[in-house]
């Protein structure tokens, strides 16, 4: 007897046994859609991760009090005690090093409205002081009029330059240069504004207005106000050489101990991507996890399943036998019908897991992907399951003895 | 050669702590298109020796030797193939034998063209050739109109039709039919013993297993078992003309 009349009678079998056979084929689709699922979500993430998430631009470091991402929150108070960064810790940096990068500083904050004529922002806009160096390592680009300048900074000018968010709530119809906002009772005058960059994950990224750091420092800074410093490496070639040269000086400037370690926190894209992949590491893990046990009661399900079929069918494999069926033909019968129930569960799994992972790309409007090494994997573990859950039937109905399986009411 | 020896064959079935004999000796041996009926009491061992004939079951001890092909035999060892495995049985089963049962023993739920085809299947033939030899079967026993019908809408004298076809679609050496009309009501009965003799006409060699004296009159020789041996072997009527 070929494979192709053994899956043929499988499917027939499979047919006949609608419900029976979706229920059992539950189990498979929970596990093969909890792993695909979340696997997919991640290649989403990951991808639009990998193409979006140059919050810094390659090329640039950046250097804070707090790390990027807590992972946990016991060393909280490590953080907290530090030392804050400071404008001052900054000039003398930037005097101490020379090399082949741009340093700038900067500050922010939201939760002040700005106010042109009747019309005001939320408080969701954030409201960033900058140093001139910003222009390079900012990954902004002036849409009109100019930067942050020297002057602007040494003078404290309230000056402003307005993202396209801003714009569109407070003077769509207006040039806005030259244009007079208010932020907190204190008049700024607009002297550029910033081409539109989008969003990242849903966010938009033009919901801000720039100010010289030190005007934004003398109206807005506190005890705990502590800068961050990012770093533009001008040649990628000596990137890492730059960020050891930089931390040297920056742990002179504020006279950290030979022994002791940074006090402050180095953050690059790639240790952006590392942290992500640490998080997305542990949910594979726990998807993993799960969907093995969803897996596992599959599979005990289906063995459950195909030693009911084979007392049913004792009658039908007396038959067969009869008519000259040898052990391995009953055998292969069976052990095909439980391999082709998991194998259309896994396929069912792997469309639904597909389609509800890349909803995820939907609301992130980036494009869709499908994890084919997972479904692979989907794919050969259902086999597998198939084969070890579906052997022991499969071997009870090929040592039925004939004569009693005829008899077999 | 006899086309089916059976010497000194027994059968002993091994019941909790007390030994059955089901068999105890039997002697016998059947031309080609010899037509023979098996009769006896119930526990007369009729069926156990079908079981046997029909290589669904091996003897305990002696000899059975079924168209030149030595299915057991004591005075060889296990190397020396005197004792078939059950694969190798099947193969017998499926080359040679065609049986057909009181209750029919068709697959529900396919049609009776892929009841037929079923032995061909496990003989490996391709599927072309299989329905051409399949609708041949049918033909012979006048169900070819009826072959795309599942054996639900099939009456029981039809269901028989296909099981017979089924049991002759591999050209076996004997067709081995254990009270093929016990099910059927008596116009039915007549309808499939006609059947019978057709077929024995044609060349079948034909062992009919059954208790009615009426059915058994069919063959052309009676074997009587009683208490697992055999009681009386005589030629009928129709086996003298």
């Amino acid at each position: 007897m070929n494979l192709h009349e053994v899956f043929i009678s499988s499917i027939n079998s499979i047919r006949q046994n609608k419900l029976r056979s979706f229920l059992t084929l539950l189990g498979v689709i929970i596990g093969v859609f909890s792993i695909i699922s979340v696997m997919t979500a991640i290649n989403v993430l990951q991808k639009s991760v990998e193409s979006n998430l140059n919050i810094l631009g390659t090329n640039t470091f950046y250097i804070q009090k707090y790390p990027a991402i807590q992972v946990g929150g016991s060393a909280h108070w490590k953080y907290r005690n530090r030392k804050n960064l400071t404008y001052d810790d900054y000039l003398k940096l930037k005097e101490r090093y020379s090399g082949p990068a741009m340093i700038s500083a900067e500050n922010w904050h939201n939760g002040d409205p700005i106010k042109f004529k009747d019309k005001q922002t939320k408080n969701s806009v954030i409201i960033q002081g900058v140093t001139p160096e910003w222009e390079f390592s900012s990954g902004y680009f002036l849409e009109s009029g100019r930067m942050i300048s020297r002057t602007d900074m040494e003078q404290m000018r309230n000056v402003i330059i307005l993202g396209q968010d801003v714009i569109d709530v407070l003077m769509p119809q207006y040039n806005p240069l030259g244009q007079t906002v208010t932020l907190r009772g204190v008049k700024f005058q607009v002297i550029g504004t910033l081409e539109r960059k989008g969003s990242i994950f849903g966010q938009s990224e033009d919901n801000l207005v720039i100010l010289p750091l030190t005007t934004h420092l003398k109206m807005f800074a506190n005890r705990w106000t502590s800068l961050g410093y990012s770093i533009s490496v001008i040649d990628m070639e000596h990137f890492e050489d730059v960020k050891e040269e930089i931390i040297f000086h920056l742990r002179l400037v504020r006279e950290v101990p030979l022994t002791e370690e940074n006090d402050f926190e180095v953050v690059s894209n790639t240790s952006l991507i590392d942290t992500f992949n640490q998080i997305t590491g542990a949910i594979k893990v726990a998807a993993l996890l799960i969907s093995s046990i969803a897996l596992l009661a599959a599979g005990i399900g289906i063995m459950n399943i195909m030693l009911v079929s084979v007392t049913e069918r004792t009658r039908e494999i007396g038959i067969r036998k009869s008519i000259g069926a040898r052990k391995r033909d009953i055998r292969n019968q069976f052990l095909l019908e439980a391999l082709v129930l998991t194998e259309i569960g896994a396929l069912i799994g792997i469309i639904l897991g597909v389609l509800a992972g890349n909803l995820v790309a939907l609301s992130m409007k980036v494009s869709g992907v499908f994890p084919i090494q997972w479904a692979i994997i989907g794919v050969v573990v259902c086999s597998v399951i198939g084969v070890i859950f579906g052997t022991y039937p499969a071997v009870k109905a090929a040592r039925l003895d004939p004569i009693e399986a005829l008899r077999y009411e | 050669m006899a086309l089916l020896a059976l010497t000194n064959v027994t059968k002993v079935y091994q019941v909790g702590a007390v030994a059955v004999h089901a068999l105890r000796g039997i002697d016998l041996m059947v031309e080609k298109n010899e037509y023979v009926s098996i009769m006896g009491p119930s526990g007369s061992g009729k069926s156990t020796l079908m079981n046997v004939i029909g290589c669904l079951d091996t003897p305990t001890s002696g000899t059975y030797i079924l168209d030149g092909k030595t299915v057991h035999d004591d005075n060889i060892g296990q190397n020396g193939n005197g004792k078939l495995s059950e694969d190798e049985l099947a193969f017998i089963r499926n080359q040679k034998i065609g049986f057909v049962f009181q209750t029919f023993n068709l697959l529900p739920r396919i049609t009776a063209l892929h009841n037929v085809e079923l032995p061909l299947i496990y003989a490996g033939i391709h599927k072309k050739e299989r329905i051409e030899m399949a609708k041949e079967a049918l033909r012979k026993v006048n169900l070819e109109d009826r072959m795309h019908h599942q054996p639900n809408e099939l009456s029981g004298g039809q269901r028989q039709r296909v099981a017979i076809a089924r049991a002759l679609v591999n050209n076996p050496s004997i067709l081995l039919a254990d009270e093929p009309t016990g099910n059927l009501d008596s116009v039915t009965s007549r309808e499939i013993m006609k059947l019978m003799d057709k077929l024995h006409d044609e060349g079948n060699t034909i062992i009919l297993v059954t208790h009615e004296t009426e059915i058994a009159q069919h063959a052309h020789r009676i074997v009587h078992l009683l208490d697992g041996k055999i009681d009386r072997d005589e030629t009928t009527p129709k086996g003298n003309s």
